[in-house]
């Protein structure tokens, strides 16, 4: 719990690193990195992304570039969304599935052009994707290739978010649906790649720019000016993390990991099975045919509490029925929320819980997913 | 931020300020700055007995939680219960958000303590700053 005052051996930084620590950030050792964790304050980052604007450094996050004249079946053969559905400059979620049905990560997928694709991975499971990716694309006619280390990556996040952008960039923004992306000079750097995707359930770009640092260290100051007239606040991975618990956005290593297979985790509507055969398919048909064994649900702290990662649920009958993978104080819809796998039994909107709070045991319910909605509105 | 010079502490980052046979107690700025945005206290009741070194309660930030470590003995003869509706105020004023007040077992307890010189450099050591 104490901050500190030099990176710790061996640790990653990005190239805003020194900046962070300029501007005070609190840091913390994530999945290997040294990454803000807060700045002002996490429940001031968050709700500044709720109602304004925030941006957060993202570039610990991976990207592999899949190329070449079977890049798309080599996709579609590691992925289980459906890429022959995308168009050149729209992007989706999807996951890389190990023959097991189960996660190696959940990824975003860009397709830049025919035979071009862009794979967003998580940072904390890079070498293991990129490894993972070159060796199931063996078959396929194409490269992939690590683009990690060339970027810095910029998540501008809420509301206000397209209004900071549209000051930065020389391109219409308007027409950039979610999920879809285009390429514009911002910050006079020019075929910079501006997608409307984000990790907070609000609206929002990420900006993919060079990772010197100072091309980095540029653009970060001057998204903190254009964006200082809506109350801009620089955000850590803390704000991140609420934003997409509350969004009910899955993160590697607790709603999905190589243990959890995709029906379980409810991310069905991004497995498209009659897509034809990929990694993982097999399993998940079986797995489907067999039954779940458990779900992932939302709960809401109904008695005085927070259930948090891995604390233990309980039947009201007091028989333990599984365990949340995230929990935490909701700083938007101030609640107590966590999300956790429970038998398909337990899984009903309004089922009283129990979650073992040290040793407490507090009451709980199944609420409707995901906790947080933005409305509806796009400019 | 300079501590109170008239408060102890522990190496968990209480304060305790003694007054007569009897004390409050709460939890240093820096730790109020380690956790962040202060989201829920548990605290003992009226009539509870605390134990030096043992766990009396807990807090808990938005992404941590916080066992409360006695920094001295004693039965708890009141709680500050708006707290338990406004923690954040442990965020803005630390040393002056009193949790508890104890009636002390054994003053001679708090001597051992840290005075707020050490614990300003126990601080400095372990915060690397």
């Amino acid at each position: 719990m104490s901050p500190t005052a030099e990176v710790k051996a061996g640790l990653r930084k990005t190239a805003l690193n020194a900046v962070h620590r300029k501007m005070g950030a609190k840091m913390v050792d994530f999945g290997g990195w040294d990454m803000p964790v807060e700045y002002s304050g996490l429940i001031a980052e968050h709700m500044a992304v709720r109602t304004s604007v925030g941006v957060f450094d993202v570039s610990h996050m991976g990207d592999i570039l899949i190329r070449g004249p079977q890049a798309l079946a080599a996709v579609q053969h590691i992925s289980m969304n459906d890429a022959s559905k995308l168009q050149q400059g729209q992007a989706h979620y999807s996951a890389l599935l190990y023959p097991e049905g189960t996660f190696v990560d959940d990824v975003i997928v860009h397709k830049l052009g025919e035979n071009d694709y862009l794979l967003v991975i998580n940072a904390g499971t890079r070498e293991k994707d990129v490894n993972w990716v070159r060796q199931n694309v063996r078959g396929f006619r194409c490269h992939a290739d690590d683009l990690s280390d060339y970027y810095t990556q910029l998540a501008i996040q809420g509301p206000k978010a397209i209004d900071v952008l549209r000051k930065l960039a020389n391109v219409d923004l308007s027409p950039v649906k979610n999920y879809w992306f285009t390429y514009g000079t911002v910050c006079g750097l020019p075929n910079t790649m501006i997608a409307r995707t984000g990790y907070t359930g609000e609206d929002g770009f990420e900006i993919y720019i060079p990772s010197d640092e100072p091309t980095s260290d540029r653009v970060w100051y001057e998204v903190l000016g254009a964006g200082r007239e809506f109350g801009i606040l620089p955000c850590g991975l803390g704000a991140r993390n609420t934003l997409r618990l509350e969004s009910k956005m899955a993160l590697y290593g607790h709603e999905i990991s190589d243990t959890i297979n995709v029906w379980e985790a409810d991310l069905g509507r991004y497995c498209k099975m009659e897509k034809g055969n990929f990694i993982g398919r097999d399993a998940l048909e079986k797995a489907k045919a067999e039954g779940l064994k458990r779900i992932l649900v939302g709960l809401e702290m109904i008695e005085r509490g927070i259930g948090r990662d891995c604390y233990k649920v309980f039947s009201e009958s007091g028989q333990q029925i599984g365990e949340i993978t995230s929990g935490s104080p909701a700083p938007f819809l101030k609640k107590n929320i966590a999300l956790a796998y429970v038998p398909p039994q337990y899984s009903q909107i309004g089922t009283v819980v129990l979650v073992e709070v040290r040793s407490q045991k507090v009451k709980g319910q199944v609420v409707p997913t995901p906790f947080y909605k933005r409305p509806k509105k796009e400019k | 931020m300079a501590v109170p010079a008239d408060y102890r502490y522990t190496k968990e980052h209480e304060w305790i300020k003694v007054d007569g046979n009897q004390a409050t107690i709460g939890i240093t700025d820096y730790a109020q700055n380690s956790l962040g945005d202060i989201v829920f206290v548990e605290l003992p009741k009226v009539g509870d007995e605390l134990t030096a070194g043992k766990t009396f309660g807990s807090v808990e930030s938005v992404k941590a939680v916080s066992d409360l470590y006695a920094p001295a003995s004693g039965k708890v003869v009141a709680v500050n219960d708006t707290l338990e509706t406004a923690p954040e105020k442990i965020n803005s004023d630390a040393h002056g958000s009193w949790m508890l007040r104890i009636q002390l077992k054994d003053s001679g307890e708090v001597n051992k303590l840290l005075s707020a010189d050490d614990y300003d450099k126990f601080v400095k050591e372990e915060g690397g700053h």
